[in-house]
């Protein structure tokens, strides 16, 4: 029997060590292992859960049963905080209704009278229980914050409320120490405040549980269990148990537990959670699996090479929850205001006083105390912090939905920016897995000949083209081959049967001074239906080409049509030769095409487009395209399968299709609109509002906002760049799917 | 006249005293003890909220959130591109290495749990 614990209160490997030793000397325990990271304790043998979370108290640390625990306890606590603010709300919304009603109808007698200041006095009283009741962290973290030099949003409404309690308990006690038309009390004000900001809390935790339903979405992938096939038999263990290199059995229907390759039977694997991809994946025998993606038919054993954090799966979710804390260069103003910003407020709110004191009405006192008050309530730098943050997590969430991982803002801010968009031509806009089409000997050689003599050379070659012929030779058998030498951007060189030989393409022969004859036009004719002549070369004599073409994926051209519709420069890139190149970019409807180019040339084309003033987006694979994606703004990489954690890359598309970029672009644009949205609404309401409860507007029209209008507006501004934000779930970018 | 006064001068003393607590003085720097250090999210602030580090060393960061505000949820390096979501109740370690000294903050995603690190 298996149980498994999670731990807490432990901060050091040495606990570790400890809960360890004296897990092992319960009775029952066959096996204890520890997992720091994760917090958990896997034990096994026949002890009971209560034996073992007891000993682990003993030892001063708590355990209770692992349950899907984080999740689940990170609802509960939200839910429960939620519910305390929602009483706290009503609480102190109702007292300070009671108390509105009371003083708008009269129902106290004068305060300038002796029993009017004694009720006064009583409901002064109730309603500072109340305010420490529905309110008493605000003044808690305010004094915290205080003590270390720092003023927050609570330090705002602390001041505010508590200002206006003090005051109106000053009237109670000397009504005639102010003016007569001062002679007011706000304990309605200060608790319907207070109200306020709690709803508007409540509302901010509903709100906020939406934004990281992504994330929520992704961890929910996760099966719990995995089927392992252990001395010929099947057993169900727990997912964490799974090691590296097991065999794993998955029936149809089934989610795939970790990552793996297969090792037996084929089926048809449901990816779109992981890839985007809407149609299910062909999966046979040696191909790539996903933890979390889902068998539709068939039922195969895998082996794992991938578990625990080193899954697709768990890096995904690992880069979009950092991805998610970054933000964009725009956003880094913010920062800085936020730093300045209470303090600003607390001194505009002194001068505000002062400037009623010095050019008011004749009944100043009153004034002073309401415009200085509101001053503080109205301020919301809440809603200006999460301005950024907020829109990011929701929209990071959505591209990681589209099989898109957006490294952090930067690279979301740059992806709206970008003018010219470059896509490597193999693997990018074809397929990728190449395949023989033309075999054409010259005099005396035959195409079995060639195809084993080319086959043979590219044995030693891990190049696309190469693996190609490999697989059209299958039947034949392989001479062995002496001294390889690939030569990047021509082809290989290497010794068959004591010969020299070559392999590759025309510069390659023209290179070595290899004649071609008329070999030269077949090749220009295959070039023409945009295959790749490769020629072989033996002891200086060329023997005959070998051409291949790498299919175009179904919806290149679709992609490429919507990167052009928002009006990018669309560019192909690629180390075929230009009219093999020509014959694709038109398939594709591309017009500028960067052909004959080295691998060690990509990023220099990449870095003349930026010359050129272009900002450039550059597609590719994330290993041979990897300096070219560095030099780009935002570098695309992509077809790396389940690698998704690729450093050159700004954007790594789990997903095999170009649409990729288009939806990442489309979801960039997208967040960093409603960015904008938030930033300006976020400034124009401090703005606007702070001037307005200073009364500004008084001399003129002789308005003069209440502070409770103002605690309300307050709530409300980050509830609604939160809803904002929220409103980027339902973004669709559009194209394929 | 005197009340004029009087109300003018405190006032703009009082606007001194915020800008001096909140803008100039600095609070007091803590140091680390074997470049380990427990930093509680606690009543709205990151205690302690100043930090003194050695740089080139790997600090451990342990910090423990107390506070259930989902404000207090994430806590974001600024300049170092470190960010992590911090579970309620149960300590979680960053682990960092720096080597420019200088100042780096650390703050909440809205920016108003303030924290710093000063690296000599």
């Amino acid at each position: 029997m298996k149980i498994k614990l999670s731990l807490s209160n432990i901060s050091c490997v040495s606990c570790v060590g400890a809960i360890e030793r004296t897990l092992i000397q319960v009775k029952g325990v066959d096996s204890v292992q520890v997992n720091f990271a994760e917090k958990t304790a896997l034990i096994q043998g026949t002890a009971s859960t209560q034996s073992l979370i007891a000993a682990i108290e003993g030892l001063g640390y708590g355990a209770k049963p692992f349950d899907e625990q984080n999740q689940e306890n990170e609802e509960q606590e939200e839910f429960i905080r939620f519910h305390k603010l929602l009483r706290q709300f009503i609480l102190a919304a109702i007292g300070g209704v009671i108390l509105y009603l009371l003083s708008l109808f009269n129902f106290v007698p004068a305060i300038t009278s002796l029993p009017g200041q004694f009720t006064w006095f009583i409901l002064g009283v109730i309603t500072l229980g109340l305010m420490i009741y529905a309110g008493g962290y605000l003044y808690h973290n305010a004094w915290k914050a205080f003590l270390n030099n720092h003023a927050t949003m609570d330090t705002l409404i602390a001041i505010g409320t508590g200002t206006a309690w003090v005051f109106s308990l000053f009237v109670t006690l000397f009504p005639h120490a102010v003016p007569a038309l001062a002679q007011h009390v706000y304990f309605e004000a200060a608790l319907l405040i207070i109200a306020l900001v709690n709803l508007g809390g409540a509302l901010e935790i509903r709100a906020r549980g939406k934004t990281s339903q992504a994330i929520k979405r992704l961890i929910g992938l996760q099966p719990k269990t995995a089927r392992v096939l252990r001395d010929g038999q099947e057993l169900d263990i727990l997912i964490e148990e799974v090691q590296q290199g097991d065999t794993l059995r998955v029936r149809p229907g089934e989610k795939i537990p970790v990552d793996g390759v297969i090792s037996e039977g084929h089926s048809m694997v449901d990816e779109a959670m992981i890839t985007g991809e809407p149609i299910p994946a062909k999966k046979n025998l040696g191909d790539e699996v996903i933890g979390g993606t889902i068998n539709k038919t068939g039922s195969f054993l895998f082996s794992a090479t991938r578990v625990g954090k080193d899954t697709a799966l768990a890096q995904i979710i690992d880069l979009v929850q950092q991805a998610q804390n970054t933000k964009p260069p725009i956003a880094r103003l913010v920062d800085v205001v936020s730093a300045y910003f209470v303090p600003a407020v607390m001194v505009i709110s002194i001068l505000t006083a002062l400037v009623w004191f010095n050019f008011g009405p004749a009944n100043y006192l009153g004034f002073m105390l309401v415009a200085s008050m509101t001053v503080l309530i109205i301020a919301c730098p809440c809603a200006l912090g999460l301005a950024a943050p907020i829109s990011i997590m929701v929209g990071m969430g959505k591209a990681a939905e589209y099989g898109t991982l957006i490294r952090n803002g930067e690279a979301l801010q740059q992806a709206t920016k970008l003018t010219a968009i470059v896509l490597d031509k193999t693997g990018t806009i074809t397929k990728g897995h190449p395949e023989v089409t033309d075999i054409i000997p010259a005099s005396d050689w035959d195409t079995d000949t060639l195809l084993q003599w080319a086959a043979s050379m590219e044995s030693g070659s891990e190049h696309p083209l190469g693996q190609a012929i490999i697989e059209a030779a299958a039947d034949l058998s392989l001479l062995p081959i002496a001294n390889f030498n690939a030569i990047p951007g021509h082809g290989i060189a290497a010794m068959i049967e004591n010969k020299p030989v070559f392999f590759g393409n025309e510069k390659l022969m023209q290179r070595e001074n290899i004649q071609l004859g008329d070999l030269i036009q077949q090749a220009a004719k295959l070039a023409d239906l945009g295959r790749t002549p490769m020629y072989l070369a033996v002891n200086g004599q060329a023997v005959g080409i070998i051409a291949v073409a790498d299919p175009i994926k179904e919806d290149s051209k679709s992609a490429i049509k919507r990167l052009q519709d928002v009006g990018l420069k669309v560019i192909m890139l690629t180390g075929d030769n230009a009219r093999t190149a020509k014959v694709v970019a038109q398939q594709v409807g591309i017009q500028d095409v960067l052909a004959d180019v080295l691998p060690e040339e990509k990023s220099a084309k990449v870095k003349a487009l930026q010359q050129e003033g272009h900002l450039v987006g550059m597609v590719g694979d994330g290993i041979n395209d990897a300096p070219a994606l560095a030099q780009a703004e935002v570098g695309f990489a992509i077809g790396s399968g389940t690698d998704v954690a690729i450093e050159s890359a700004d954007v790594t598309l789990m997903g095999n299709s170009i649409h990729g970029v288009a939806h990442a672009i489309a979801i960039s644009g997208a967040t960093m609109g409603n960015i904008k949205q938030n930033l300006v609404g976020a400034f124009f309401y401090n703005g606007l509002g702070i001037p307005i409860a200073a009364g500004i507007l008084y001399p003129f029209i002789g308005l003069l906002l209440s502070p409770v209008i103002a605690g309300a507006a307050m709530a409300l501004s980050s509830v609604t760049v939160v809803t904002n934000a929220n409103r980027l779930r339902f973004f669709k970018p559009g194209g394929r799917t | 006249m005197i009340t004029t006064i009087t109300v003018n001068v405190s006032g703009i003393v009082l606007i001194g005293l915020v800008v001096w607590w909140f803008l100039i003085k600095k609070p007091k720097a803590t140091s680390m003890q074997n470049d380990s250090i427990e930093i509680k999210v606690r009543d709205g602030v990151y205690d302690p909220p100043v930090i003194q580090a050695t740089k080139g060393e790997q600090l451990h960061l342990r910090f423990l959130r107390e506070d259930t505000s989902p404000c207090s949820e994430v806590v974001v390096f600024h300049g170092l591109d470190v960010s992590a979501e911090l579970p309620v109740g149960t300590v979680h370690e960053i682990t960092l290495t720096i080597d420019e000294p200088g100042e780096y903050e650390f703050t909440c995603q809205m920016g108003m749990y303030r924290g710093k690190l000063i690296v000599a």
